[in-house]
């Protein structure tokens, strides 16, 4: 296993949270932001194991917290996606351009 | 006299009690001010009998301190202080009752009063000042009073402008008095007048110092007493009611300057040059004031007149070292031009015209006011045996014992001067025809002529307080204990009495030749000096002058400050205030409600804070 360098580790996390950055940054659709963001906590996820395993000073909290991450995600997609759907409701619309009322 | 500090507050209540009730009482509300006034007059009259047997009175208190400097409030009662008192409620007191018939009908009659218990309060207050902190305040506020009565018909715009001139002009001067008032303080340390005296006594003052103050705090009685050359706001003054020019513009607010200039004149006297200053100005305005009043029309305006140039006899008297001449001649000029605007209002309160040329023939009608009238205009002639006979010519002797021969040669003339103006306002409106516009004419209300009554004997007897004939009891007592004020009476020679007879009986004659019984054709000087009677007529085109020069040169500062003003100030405030405007514009077209905009600028800017924070090195150290 220890074939595997940190540093592959830690560039699968870069790209990943490159990739979900993008997405938050640029798709029009709120779902896609969303799961954008998903993937930019899993990275800091990835991140945090990661560091518990080949740390300076390796230690079961990172993977505690990565746990801790997810829950809190979890529990974060859903209140998003309920703000969103309410929010569908009174807009008919996900669009997130079109989402601007506290303009100026 | 310890509790004399109580008599301005007679008036002042008078005022705040018309303020509060006037409206309700309507006409009810003169009694107020007549009963007030008289009050303090009353008191007045015990506080100058007492002064006669008991020394002067001071009592100070403190007032303000800051830092080791002491200012004090108080009143002081000398002679000087317990004449002016008598003289200022008397008339204001006979004023008062006066005005109950002059202003019937009003509809701002209770306002009328409350000003005038305004005014009568910073009078008084004026008078018993011990110092020149005090004296200022005072000062100002009766230039208040005066300002509001100038110009309480204030729907004429007229009034409104002449009430704005007065109020300017004199501010001119007391710029004068101020900044001699601040030098005197720098140099003495104190406002007292008791230790400025001392100070100017020790040398602790420089000469120059001296003349400095002195005649700055003179050009603050210039402006007050409608002296050359701020003199133009005193006839035009006339366009407030008539009993207001009786109060103010003769007996009182006018005297405030000659009462600044007496009250400090040890200050005076110890200064050659100031000294000169103030006879030089008060014999300048004495004959070109007089010469004025030569050709004017309006009753108001050839009394003004006379009252600018026997104010400058007052001045001339001081400046020559006459300090008795000069109060005196406050005293009986108080009482007789007080009369001769009282008259003069109950001639216009009977034909409804202030010019001269309109009336005639009024001796017959108004039975009560012709005579009083002419015991007026005798009195201020110089006519043997009335009191202003004796008062100018004390200030005649003053003016020669002090070597100043070609200043009592002008004051002779102005004598001249003032016999045939008055006397050609006497025939003009007293004697010849009637006019048929003139109807219903008749005597006015006992309210109004009992204080010309008053005044009229007042005008014949005040004089022999202070006559060379039966004793200078006046003059004795008002430099009693005081060596700088000078002798009680200045022996002069015989023969200056009999010119100045002489001369006012030559005015009065020559008078009665033009306008009373017209031997001469009324127009035989002015057809042969059309210029100058044009000159005189318009009154040297001093306001024209002043027009052109003084508010030319003001409008076109204050135009030149205005555009600094607009551009350079405003030019300022708005490029500041468009920065900030620009800045909240980019601000809020940033603000686009686009989340994802927000999102991108955060992370750029986290971004390049962790970029500065890798080039400084920040996390290897």
């Amino acid at each position: 296993m220890s074939s595997v360098p940190v540093s592959a580790y830690l560039t699968l996390a870069l790209i990943l949270f490159c990739i979900g950055l993008y997405g938050a940054l640029t798709k029009r659709n709120t779902v896609i932001v969303l799961i954008s963001v998903e993937l930019m906590l899993n990275a800091v996820n990835i991140n945090l194991v990661a560091f518990s395993k080949y740390g300076m000073i390796p230690s079961i909290t990172g993977q505690v917290f990565a746990l801790f991450a997810m829950a809190v995600a979890a529990a974060e997609a859903a209140v998003g996606l309920a703000i969103l759907i309410a929010l569908y409701r009174n807009r008919k619309t996900v669009n997130i351009d079109e989402i601007n009322s506290m303009k100026n | 006299m310890e509790n004399a500090w109580i008599i301005p507050l007679f008036p002042l209540f008078s005022f705040l009690f018309l303020l509060l009730f006037g409206k309700k009482m309507k006409e009810t509300s003169a009694y107020i001010g007549i009963f007030f006034t008289l009050a303090a007059f009353i008191y007045s009259l015990v506080v100058l009998f007492d002064r006669f047997n008991h020394p002067t009175f001071k009592a100070e208190a403190n007032w303000l301190s800051i830092g080791d400097v002491q200012l004090t409030a108080g009143f002081e009662v000398n002679q000087l202080n317990a004449l002016m008192l008598v003289i200022v409620s008397l008339v204001s007191f006979l004023v008062h009752t006066y005005s109950k018939g002059y202003m019937h009908g009003d509809d701002r009659f209770h306002i009328f009063y409350a000003y005038l218990g305004l005014f009568t309060f910073a009078m008084l207050g004026l008078v018993l000042s011990p110092n020149l902190l005090q004296t200022y305040i005072f000062w100002e506020l009766v230039g208040v009073g005066s300002f509001l009565l100038i110009g309480f018909y204030f729907y004429k715009e007229e009034a409104k402008a002449a009430a704005k001139k007065a109020f300017i002009m004199t501010r001119i001067g007391d710029v004068g008095l101020l900044i001699g008032m601040i030098l005197l303080f720098w140099q003495v340390g104190s406002f007292e007048y008791d230790e400025i005296f001392l100070a100017v006594e020790n040398g602790a003052v420089s000469a120059g110092m001296i003349t400095l103050t002195a005649i700055l705090i003179f050009i603050g009685a210039v402006g007050k007493s409608g002296q050359f050359p701020l003199h133009t706001w005193l006839p035009d003054a006339m366009e407030g009611p008539t009993p207001v020019s009786a109060l103010i513009h003769a007996a009182t607010m006018v005297a405030a300057g000659v009462y600044l200039v007496a009250a400090l004149f040890p200050l005076f006297t110890a200064s050659k040059t100031a000294l000169l200053t103030i006879a030089v100005v008060g014999a300048i305005t004495a004959i070109f004031a007089a010469s004025i009043g030569l050709v004017q029309t309006d009753i108001k305006r050839v009394l003004a007149y006379s009252t600018v140039s026997q104010l400058g006899y007052m001045m001339l008297a001081l400046g020559s070292a006459g300090y008795v001449a000069g109060v005196f001649h406050l005293m009986t000029h108080a009482f007789f031009k007080a009369l001769l605007f009282l008259a003069a209002g109950s001639v216009i309160h009977a034909v409804h015209t202030q010019n001269i040329e309109e009336m005639g023939g009024l001796w017959k009608k108004l039975r009560l006011t012709g005579p009083l009238f002419l015991i007026g205009t005798l009195a201020i002639s110089g006519v043997p045996l009335f009191s202003g006979f004796f008062s100018k010519d004390e200030i005649l002797i003053a003016a020669w014992a002090h070597g100043n021969t070609a200043l009592f040669w002008l004051a002779v003339v102005a004598a001249f001067f003032t016999a045939f103006y008055m006397f050609r306002l006497f025939f003009m409106v007293f004697t010849g025809e009637a006019r048929s516009k003139m109807k219903n004419v008749h005597e006015s209300p006992a309210m109004m002529t009992f204080p010309m009554i008053v005044l009229g004997i007042l005008a014949v007897v005040a004089g022999y307080v202070n006559t060379p004939w039966f004793g200078t009891f006046l003059g004795d007592w008002l430099v009693e204990g005081n060596a700088a004020l000078g002798h009680g009476h200045i022996e002069g020679p015989a023969w200056i009495m009999i010119v100045a007879t002489i001369v006012s009986l030559l005015g009065i004659f020559l008078a009665w030749l033009m306008y009373g019984k017209r031997t001469l054709s009324r127009d035989w000087l002015s057809s042969r000096a059309p210029y100058t009677y044009k000159l005189l007529y318009n009154k040297y085109y001093m306001d024209e002058l002043y027009g052109v020069t003084v508010v030319k040169a003001t409008k076109f500062f204050s135009v030149f400050l205005s555009y600094i003003e607009a551009f350079i100030v405003e030019g300022l405030v708005k490029t500041v205030a468009g920065i900030v405007q620009g800045f909240g514009k980019i601000g809020s077209k940033i603000q686009n409600g686009q989340i994802q905009t927000y999102g991108t600028f955060a992370f750029v800017g986290l971004a390049v804070l962790i970029v500065i924070y890798a080039l400084t090195g920040g996390y290897l150290k």
